[in-house]
């Protein structure tokens, strides 16, 4: 990869840099443009979610008349309460928390475990396991093949479909593997020397010193799984107890957006019958829903940024 | 670049062993990394090639119940309907279109905004601006769709009011009711969700440029706009030239959850693309065979296109993908 070239000593260069540097209009003008633009660029990102958190915490029935914007008008916490004394929707709630958790555990585990094994060079089996695995990047048998396998296998509604199919990333597999290739060969010597198995070696050496890398797949790997709708929407529909929360805001999208002029219309979608108030409408509580579904996504990412690189290496990937 | 050298000739000994059989022994020795894999295999195995074998149902008229030496065959029947059928032919040229504007809408504003990063003097607030943009990429679709309608909506939505009190239109506009303008906003809500993200590799491959380029060039009496043209960019043409022809293998994967969520019944003929066709067809309609057939077409261009890419990056002399 280039961005491997070390950048030289710059300090002979600062002092010719700073006398030669073009002085006039145009640096100002491009960089009040450019400065602008950020802002703009920082506003449209922003704005929408600030919009949907002061929703989030207005009176269903005042956001309805509308003109919220990015503060809240009638200020209550009604909409947040109406989601967890929900039964679905708190229900729906953990078990996006219980998939999150299990899908990134066991994926990061079994993933490094196996790119372990296919970063040894003097393994056996290293090339056949290794192409049957990057072969699955090319294709995928597709939706309705899946579908019967599915079934097949049956896990047409149970919670383990949404654990199953997605336990092994052959992608991620491969950066891990060539971050594993970065461990100096002596570490994993010494500790065969010491007496320790494959596994171990693995347990004790490889999975602590991996840390990086894997902190950031595992970000990846639970922020897909908790954004994850399709599984749910195709396998555990018929199950309102394996609802996720982010197919319970489908369901609940589906309806505000066909009722966007009247949104009484779908008033009850998603709640108990008794927090149905005229305080909270579909629109509010799914801003609410919004909010709970993402800020914890957003707590976590700002400390990861400096990691995110490493997952996107293209350069990585090669046999 | 010195430690990879290092490596190689280390490698160089393993390698007269791989020569060797594979022997009792050896199994063996290496009986706990084979427990450690094998079960991993047999499970990739189970999870993606062996639905491979749903695919006969293209080439059948497939009834559910019936076992499958019972299913009556038709050959490539199916494929010859999905040729001729206008939806199908609908669907197709729609994801064509969306895949196609997504890939050049998504690179050229990841390239600009990466440039324009580039330039924010002050670290602090150029890691800010970053925090901030990488936001869109961690929410779901379903949140993005979720915003997108707000905005759009006709009462209240942001893009109306702020394109009234620019008197750039007149009335509100019904954004989502109209083919004409579905695959502007799937465009749209794409370069939203995901540009800030896809600065992250070309911000890597511009910090990775020799800054005494840009030292020389300056000394030359470059403009920034020069030092852009001649420096930045063809520092980051090899990465680039990876992305873009990778994108290209992935040209018709741009098209299932947006679509779908942000389509109605108004904008059908504009909103559906080939995922959605094998859904309905599929899963909801029962038309196995047909939809297995749509499915299968997707995925043979996608391979040929991805093969088609690899070896191109290779022709060009950069890094293959695989």
């Amino acid at each position: 990869m280039a961005n491997q070239q070390i950048s030289r000593g710059t300090t002979p260069g600062l002092s010719v840099k700073k006398s030669l540097r073009p002085s006039g209009l145009e640096p100002v003008l491009f960089h009040s443009f450019n400065t602008v633009f950020m802002i703009c660029l920082v506003l449209v990102t922003l704005y929408p979610f600030i919009n949907t958190i002061a929703v989030s915490f207005n009176a269903g029935n005042d956001t309805i008349r509308g003109g919220i914007y990015l503060w809240p008008r009638v200020w209550t916490t009604q909409n947040y309460k109406a989601i967890f004394a929900s039964g679905t929707i708190y229900d729906a709630f953990w078990i996006s928390v219980a998939r999150t958790v299990i899908s990134t555990i066991l994926n990061i585990f079994l993933t490094t475990m196996l790119a372990y094994t296919l970063s040894r060079k003097d393994y056996v089996f290293r090339k056949p396991i290794t192409i049957i695995f990057v072969l699955t990047m090319y294709f995928s048998a597709g939706l309705i093949p899946n579908y019967f396998l599915i079934k097949d296998l049956n896990l047409l509604g149970s919670f383990w479909v949404y654990i199953f199919p997605t336990m092994i990333s052959a992608f991620n597999m491969i950066v891990i593997r060539t971050y594993i290739g970065t461990i100096p060969e002596s570490l994993l010597e010494s500790a065969r020397i010491d007496g320790a198995g494959d596994f171990k070696i693995f347990m004790r050496v490889v999975l602590p010193l991996c840390k990086p890398v894997l902190a950031t797949i595992a970000l990846f790997v639970a922020v897909g799984a908790w954004n994850s709708w399709f599984d749910a929407f195709i396998y555990t529909s018929s199950k309102q107890s394996l609802s996720t929360l982010q197919y319970e805001l489908m369901k609940l999208l589906s309806s505000t957006m066909n009722s966007n002029s009247n949104p009484n219309v779908a008033a009850g979608v998603g709640m108990d019958r008794d927090s149905a108030k005229a305080m909270v409408t579909p629109l509010s509580i799914r801003a609410a829903i919004t909010i709970v579904a993402s800020v914890p996504i957003l707590v976590v990412y700002p400390f990861m940024q400096k990691y995110f690189v490493v997952g996107l290496n293209v350069g990585s990937v090669k046999e | 670049m010195d430690e990879t050298l290092g490596k190689e000739t280390v490698a160089l000994h393993p390698k007269k062993r791989k020569k060797q059989p594979i022997t009792w022994s050896l199994i063996k020795n290496q009986n706990q990394l084979i427990w450690m894999s094998v079960p991993l295999l047999l499970y990739i195995v189970l999870f993606a090639y062996v639905p491979v074998w749903g695919w006969t149902m293209a080439f059948q008229n497939y009834r559910p119940g019936r076992s499958f030496s019972e299913q009556e065959w038709v050959g490539f029947k199916q494929f010859k309907f999905l040729f001729t059928d206008d939806n199908f032919l609908r669907v197709l040229r729609n994801t064509l279109a969306m895949g196609m504007i997504n890939l050049v809408l998504g690179f050229v504003t990841a390239i600009v905004l990466a440039l324009l990063l580039n330039e924010i003097r002050k670290m602090f607030w150029k890691r800010i601006v970053q925090t901030i943009s990488y936001l869109p990429h961690f929410l779901s679709w379903i949140i993005v769709t979720g915003i997108v309608a707000t905005s759009l909506s006709i009462n209240d939505g942001i893009v109306n009011i702020v394109l009234m009190k620019l008197h750039i239109i007149k009335d509100p506009i019904l954004w989502l009711s109209e083919g004409k303008y579905f695959w502007g906003i799937v465009g749209a809500s794409h370069v939203w969700k995901e540009v800030g993200w896809n600065t992250i590799i070309y911000l890597a491959a511009i910090a990775s440029i020799d800054p005494a380029l840009y030292e020389a060039a300056e000394i030359d009496g470059a403009s920034r706009y020069k030092k852009m043209r001649f420096v930045t960019l063809p520092g980051i043409k090899a990465t680039i030239v990876i992305l873009l022809i990778m994108s290209v293998g992935h040209v018709l994967e741009a098209g299932f959850e947006v679509q779908y969520l942000l389509g109605n019944g108004l904008v059908m003929d504009w909103s559906e693309t080939i995922d959605i066709f094998v859904l309905k067809y599929g899963l909801a309609q029962g038309n196995y065979s047909l939809a297995t057939a749509g499915g299968i077409f997707k995925t043979v261009v996608s391979v040929t296109l991805l093969l088609m890419a690899n070896w191109t990056a290779k022709r060009l002399g950069e890094e293959r993908l695989l």
